[in-house]
């Protein structure tokens, strides 16, 4: 749970957290939201992959110590922020991983430019609408209790479900902001952008589509076709993991980002 | 004072077969529509009563709920406007911020206002929580779409020469120019509802009327809120008219009548949270403070009795809630001192906002409730001398 090791970063006038752990081929890391947002889980998924990679890790504006800016309120403009992020840092051949609500940031930005990107990976994503109007594609969250969320996203529940009475202060104010934080960004279209299936033919980068095989967050087959929207994407599934593979098998989710990436 | 009769035009028959939830997810075939048709009239004829015994009317408006079958105010709004004659027409309020389209809500409000020749109190408030699932909008941006649909609305409503343009992140029109306009000059009153210092001193800038429910004797702190930021800003003590309390009222010949009638509308608070949990704290509603209170299972209580007493309002009996000025509950006399005290208490408190009716009350115990009351106490209370406005604003 060492996040704290973050430094403030001005990107475009955005006073952005960002980790910046580890050497080697940059890697940039957009986590989930809610409930797996700024600290749960993500700590030593990083910790991991930092062994291989120099991990570039922000925390969304709103999920952190901060105060969401007024300008940002949708995952479109967190893309923008973030294409900047790749600008700042002079990154070439950065490798960028999204993870849930990270993952339909991360083709956000995707569609617009992968200039500085060498390779692709998104876990789990969120974003595209694939069913019927009358489908559902992903859970509402927001309808359900958080034991239900944690069934529906986790392969063992109880990773998702944490003991309340040994949480932090920080941890209680980061569970509540996560939550406040993930509707600003994706209350409605609920946790998608109608638009954004028909626009990933755009990606023309070595891409890896991984899935929690006990993912229930979303419904059947939709990281699966979220991998068929991009031309020549691989997808693969991994065991023992729901809609939150980096929290509940970071040692095999990073070697798989290891194995398809380089290091 | 000024009292308005208030009812949730409940649908009582279906109050015993909910699962932990009366709104949003309470499926509808549980409502009969004849029943419905039934109710709907008596509820109008008990108002039009109102009416003629010279009370004033207060309207809201809920959705996908049975506790309240007025889903959109405007259609209450538009029956009354013109069955009745001389009653204020309150409604307390509309949802502005769960609304797509604030053109619709200055059409509609300034059409009311016509029909029923200016008897419009035009209340706006941002709604409960749990109707956030139902309307859609973005409930981390409600303040902001209250605050920007408020200043629409009134831009739209004293507007007269030439159409106007609005392009906004939320709202985008080219030519608005609303007809008809409003009767009442420049705009019909305004009114809102808080709980909050903060908000009551935004209010108090403004002027407007503000309300407080289930405040209790907890009430005066946000009163002088308000008073004070009337005073910065108009220079005058705030009047006792811009102070408006719901409480509820049951009034008998008898003690023994009075709190069989008590129970009966206390039916409103004792049904009013049963709603699927996840749906009544959406994100972004409440602070991120109150979340981690919340996460932390630490409660906010809200009703206190004269002597700091906390009550709960979903459970406390009649007793406990007299004593935290929530009921109002007695022979005429008794209901007289109960409301006057509170109204001193407060400091001033020029509008009543009476629930003399809820839940399974029969058409019979509210029509005597009612009468009651507008022959014994209602005379009383219009020429109650409120306390001092400037004493109570130091």
């Amino acid at each position: 749970m060492a996040a704290d090791d973050a430094a403030i970063r001005e990107v475009n006038g955005v006073k952005l957290e960002v980790r910046d752990i580890g050497s080697g081929r940059p890697l940039l890391f957009l986590h989930p939201g809610h409930p797996s947002g700024r600290l749960a889980g993500n700590a030593p998924v990083l910790s991991k992959l930092a062994e291989n990679f120099r991990v570039i890790a922000p925390t969304h504006p709103g999920f952190g110590r901060d105060t969401a800016p007024e300008t940002l309120t949708t995952v479109e403009d967190l893309s923008y922020l973030y294409l900047e992020l790749l600008d700042a840092l002079n990154l070439k051949d950065a490798v960028v991983v999204g993870a849930s609500l990270g993952g339909w940031i991360a083709a956000s930005m995707a569609i617009k430019s992968t200039a500085r990107m060498s390779r692709l990976l998104f876990v789990n994503p969120l974003g595209i609408k694939v069913g019927g109007r009358e489908a559902r594609d992903i859970a509402d969250i927001f309808a359900i209790f958080d034991k239900e969320i944690a069934a529906l996203g986790y392969a063992d529940a109880t990773l998702g479900t944490p003991d309340r009475t040994k949480l932090s202060e920080d941890e209680f104010l980061f569970m509540a902001k996560s939550r406040e934080a993930t509707a600003r960004y994706a209350w409605s279209p609920y946790m998608h952008d109608p638009k954004l299936k028909g626009r990933l033919y755009r990606i023309k980068i070595p891409t890896l589509v991984l899935a929690g095989e006990a993912d229930r967050i979303v419904a059947p087959g939709y990281a699966k076709a979220f991998a068929d929207a991009i031309p020549g994407a691989r997808f693969t599934t991994i065991p023992g993991a729901g809609h939150f593979p980096h929290h509940e098998q970071p040692d095999a989710l990073s070697a798989a980002i290891a194995q398809f990436a380089g290091g | 004072m000024r009292v308005f009769q208030f009812t949730e035009q409940p649908y009582p028959p279906a109050w015993d077969k909910h699962q932990g939830s009366l709104r949003v997810n309470l499926p509808n075939r549980l409502l009969d529509p004849t029943v419905a048709a039934d109710l709907f009239h008596r509820y109008y004829d008990e108002w039009q009563l109102c009416d003629e015994l010279g009370l004033n009317i207060m309207v809201n408006e809920h959705h996908q709920t049975a506790t309240c079958m007025s889903s959109t105010c405007v259609v209450t709004l538009a029956v009354l406007s013109r069955i009745t004659k001389r009653a204020r027409l309150l409604v307390l309020g509309y949802p502005i911020s769960n609304r797509p389209d604030p053109l619709r809500a200055a059409e509609e409000l300034a059409t009311i206002d016509v029909i029923s020749r200016g008897r419009l109190e035009m209340g706006f408030v941002k709604g409960v929580p749990q109707e956030v699932a139902v309307a859609n909008l973005n409930p981390v941006f409600t303040n902001e779409r209250f605050w920007e649909a408020h200043d629409f609305i009134i831009k739209a409503m004293t507007s007269h020469d030439e159409p106007f343009n609005w392009e906004s992140e939320n709202f985008h029109y080219r030519h608005v120019n609303i007809w008809p306009r409003p009767y009442q000059q420049p705009h019909p009153p305004v009114w809102s509802t808080t709980g909050s210092k903060a908000t009551a001193m935004k209010f108090g800038g403004l002027g407007y009327t503000m309300a407080t429910l289930g405040t209790g004797y907890a009430t005066r702190p946000i009163y002088n809120a308000y008073r004070q930021a009337y005073m910065e800003k108009h220079h005058v003590a705030a009047p006792a008219d811009r102070f408006a309390y719901l409480g509820f009222v049951a009034v008998g010949h008898n003690e023994v009548e009075a709190r069989r009638l008590g129970e009966m509308v206390l039916a409103y608070p004792r049904t009013s949270g049963i709603v699927h949990p996840p749906f009544r704290n959406p994100p972004g509603f409440l602070s991120v403070a109150d979340n981690v209170r919340i996460l932390k299972g630490e409660g906010k209580p809200r009703s206190y009795t004269k002597d700091g007493r906390v009550v709960d309002m979903a459970k406390g009996s009649v007793q406990d809630l007299i004593d935290a000025g929530v009921l109002f509950c007695g022979t005429p006399d008794q209901v007289y001192d109960q409301i006057t005290d509170f109204a001193e208490h407060c400091g001033g408190m020029g509008n009543l906002l009476m629930m003399a009716h809820a839940g399974g009350m029969s058409h019979d115990d509210t029509v005597g409730n009612l009468s009651l009351f507008a022959k014994e106490v209602l005379p009383r209370l219009q020429e109650f001398r409120q306390p001092d406005a400037a004493v109570a604003a130091e």
